[in-house]
């Protein structure tokens, strides 16, 4: 009943440590070491690092924006509430709006070109969640986030909202495509 | 200082002793924590009910009011209030000493009670469904916030009390030499609980304010402040935790610590590197920078992980090394089968100490990897992650640990003894399942906190691959076989308070026998084979460090095939 009472000896921290905890202690050690290189390798040579280029922006500025952008690349739209798509020529800067409870507009990309993708919130917080891809961005309002992104992979994809943002929020969901 | 009129209580089954304010105190805490999991266990059953796809139980907005209060009732109402338990156990009980301001740890608990009930009747009444995170600028009603922080100055009070304990104990000489490892890992839970605490005041004050319109707060600076609060809370659970399993460890098996100085400078770990998780959540945000995100979220190049790994062999190790002295020495797990499986204390303790570390410990590192972070974010992989920390890790120790306390501080005989020798399987094991099959579903992408994966309505809808369907059918399967295994654990723990057989208190007296040291135990070494004291963990350690590696590499595989991101 040790560990309930103050311990033997006086100087518990000259205890020796034993064989199997030392082993395990040095073992763990380099493990941690490996988790925490892995990381900042990843920087290095992996290709999927997601980028911190951010610019505070207000609902209106951001709207604005995404506007011109929108109507300079609209080539037609979708559903009775005639979501405009946009196909923007490789390396342009593209804009998607989140608010309550709709993605707006739809993006069509070409497959290995490279876009920066400019994220945003005109309310709360939202989710970017590409299906199936399964590629998670947080969009928080008053900061616009861009990131650049080179699809490997045409297809239709599915965009949720997956940060809770209201009594809607399984109604936000849109298509991303890529040709 | 002049002695205190108090009586002490020593109970005849363990030798524990009591003192009278305190006994009242831990009891009062531990009982209104298992109010709010009753609660919060009745709101989970409408959170699965709903989230199964073939039942989808309860509309919208009373699933997102439900979830709020779920989230609230288990994570800090239950928890905490065991845990403010616990520490006057660890400092008073421990220590056979006198609760220090007994008056104010009093406030400090209907402090508690208020605030937890005011959140609670916010969040009934509608217009706070904004989840536990409740993230700016969507605004839940001020009472909301306001029950939390009268809730969190109570809680900081019973920190306060517990110190002040210490302090008294000292003071006192009511032991000798240095603190019991077990009082060591509370204060370390208390210390990162007054950081917890602090982190929630500078953020939900502000939050408050801002429901009643008179400031506005950044939402991004409220996403880092308030993860200081959300992710740390949990931290104050695995210091506590821990500490319940080399308390169980000692109390059910006579186990000793391996070395006293590998666990308390795991505890030391804790303190100075648990508090940066709250980067965990802001890898997929904007406007943190990569080093920042690097540095925090791997607790300083991972010294907490490591902390935690250094727990989960000591503690087995500790039990190992006790079950060889009284000579269970047969090959490598004789130990481990000759354990006393029979008793919830031990088997709940166990289930938690594998499940933590496997399932909890593996899939946190995994999450809170930056780069990681990306194919799991706020999908419903965290939710399975956390309830293998929160719910298998802590709420399964802190059940096992009242199967121990209702003898000896509430002095009933258990009722229903062979159900509650099934409870921590039930409970334990069906949250295994639960955790994982919720985590397949969130590899596939599938939404927490999302009323409806059907997207019913919508013009756009997604649709999910028939495999998340099924998961997440057997998400609701799992979950209503844990509640089941709650409910069990309940009608004991409140069926023995009501009608279980009395038992004898014991003497009591007006002064405390002071705590004696303990005994030098004879040298680990000779027990184990090719000098390891405990080969058995040590082969378990080593079954947990390859799944560790794969499904670690695993994860970096699928998402070297994914979009280029830069």
């Amino acid at each position: 009943m040790t560990a309930i009472l103050p311990p033997a000896e006086r100087l518990w921290y000259k205890h020796p440590i034993d064989r199997v905890e030392g082993t395990w202690l040095a073992i763990a050690l380099i493990w941690c070491l490996i988790l925490f290189f892995m990381m900042v390798g990843w920087h290095i040579w992996g290709k999927q690092n997601l980028s911190t280029e951010t610019y505070r922006t207000t609902a209106e500025q951001y709207m604005a924006k995404a506007q011109a952008a929108t109507e300079k690349y609209q080539v037609r739209t979708e559903t009775d509430q005639e979501i405009p798509v946009v196909a923007p020529p490789p390396g342009a800067d593209v804009y998607l709006v989140s608010r309550m409870w709709s993605f707006w507009p739809i993006l069509e990309l070409e497959k290995d070109k490279t876009y920066r993708l400019h994220l945003s919130s005109l309310d709360y917080n939202h989710g970017f969640s590409l299906q199936p891809a399964n590629i998670n961005i947080q969009l928080v309002p008053g900061f616009e986030h861009v990131v650049t992104v080179t699809p490997n992979q045409s297809g239709t994809y599915g965009l949720v909202c997956n940060e809770y943002c209201g009594l809607g929020h399984h109604m936000m969901v849109s298509r991303l495509y890529v040709k | 200082m002049a002695t205190v009129a108090t009586t002490y209580r020593t109970c005849p089954r363990s030798g524990l002793q009591f003192e009278r304010q305190a006994e009242w105190l831990i009891k009062a805490h531990a009982f209104m924590g298992v109010v709010w999991l009753l609660v919060g266990g009745l709101l989970a059953l409408g959170v699965v009910l709903t989230r199964w796809p073939a039942v989808r139980w309860l509309e919208a907005p009373t699933f997102y009011q439900v979830l709020t209060a779920h989230g609230l009732d288990m994570l800090i109402f239950w928890i905490i209030f065991f845990e403010i338990a616990v520490l006057h156990f660890c400092s008073s009980t421990l220590l056979r000493c006198r609760i220090a301001t007994p008056k104010l740890a009093w406030l400090g608990f209907v402090l508690m009670v208020i605030g937890s009930v005011v959140n609670n009747v916010a969040v009934y009444q509608g217009g706070s469904s904004v989840m536990m995170t409740s993230y700016v600028p969507m605004m839940a009603a001020p009472s909301f916030y306001l029950g939390i922080i009268l809730f969190a100055v109570g809680a900081l009070i019973g920190c306060g009390v517990f110190f002040g304990t210490l302090v008294v104990a000292r003071r006192e000489k009511t032991y000798e030499g240095s603190i019991p490892l077990v009082t060591f890992g509370a204060m370390t839970a208390a210390i990162i609980a007054v950081f917890t605490l602090l982190s929630g005041a500078l953020i939900i004050v502000p939050a408050w304010l801002m429901s009643m319109g008179l400031m506005n707060v950044d939402p991004l600076i409220y996403r880092t402040v308030w993860w200081a609060l959300g992710h740390s809370s949990q931290q104050i659970n695995v210091a506590t935790h821990v500490s319940v399993w080399y308390l169980v460890a000692a109390v059910v098996l006579g186990a000793k610590p391996m070395s006293e100085r590998v666990s308390r400078m795991a505890f030391l770990l804790y303190i100075l590197f648990l508090q940066l998780a709250s980067a965990h959540h802001l890898l997929a945000d904007p406007g943190v920078s990569t080093a920042w995100k690097v540095v925090n979220t791997s607790y300083f190049m991972y010294l907490a992980v490591l902390a935690s790994m250094l727990h989960g062999l000591t503690v087995p190790g500790a039990m190992e090394v006790a079950q060889r002295q009284k000579g269970y020495t047969k090959g490598l797990f004789e130990w481990l089968r000759k354990a006393p499986w029979g008793n919830p204390v031990f088997s709940g303790v166990f289930i938690s100490i594998i499940g933590f570390g496997f399932l909890g410990g593996i899939t946190g590192v995994m999450m809170g990897t930056e780069q990681l972070n990306l194919i799991i974010h706020n999908t419903i992989y965290v939710p399975g992650h956390f309830h293998a920390t929160v719910v298998i890790g802590t709420t399964l120790t802190f059940m096992a640990l009242t199967y121990y306390l209702i003898p000896v501080l509430f002095k009933r005989e258990l009722i229903a003894p062979k159900l509650a020798q099934w409870q921590p399987y039930l409970f334990g094991l069906s949250m295994y399942f639960f955790c994982l099959v919720m985590m397949g579903a969130g590899t596939l992408g599938v939404s927490r906190r999302h009323w409806d994966m059907a997207f019913q309505g919508a013009a756009l809808a997604y649709e999910w691959p028939g495999a998340a369907y099924l998961m997440m059918g057997l998400v609701g399967i799992g979950g209503v076989a844990a509640i089941v295994g709650g409910a069990a654990f309940i009608y004991i723990t409140v069926g023995s308070l009501l009608w279980g057989k009395k038992l004898d208190g014991g003497a009591t007296s007006a002064q405390f026998t002071p705590v004696k040291r303990a005994v030098p135990a004879v040298v680990a070494e000779g027990y184990g084979s090719s000098g390891f004291a405990a080969p058995g963990t040590f082969v378990l350690a080593m079954v947990f460090l390859v799944s560790f590696v794969l499904y670690y590499f695993i994860n970096w595989k699928y998402l070297s095939t994914l979009w280029g991101m830069s």
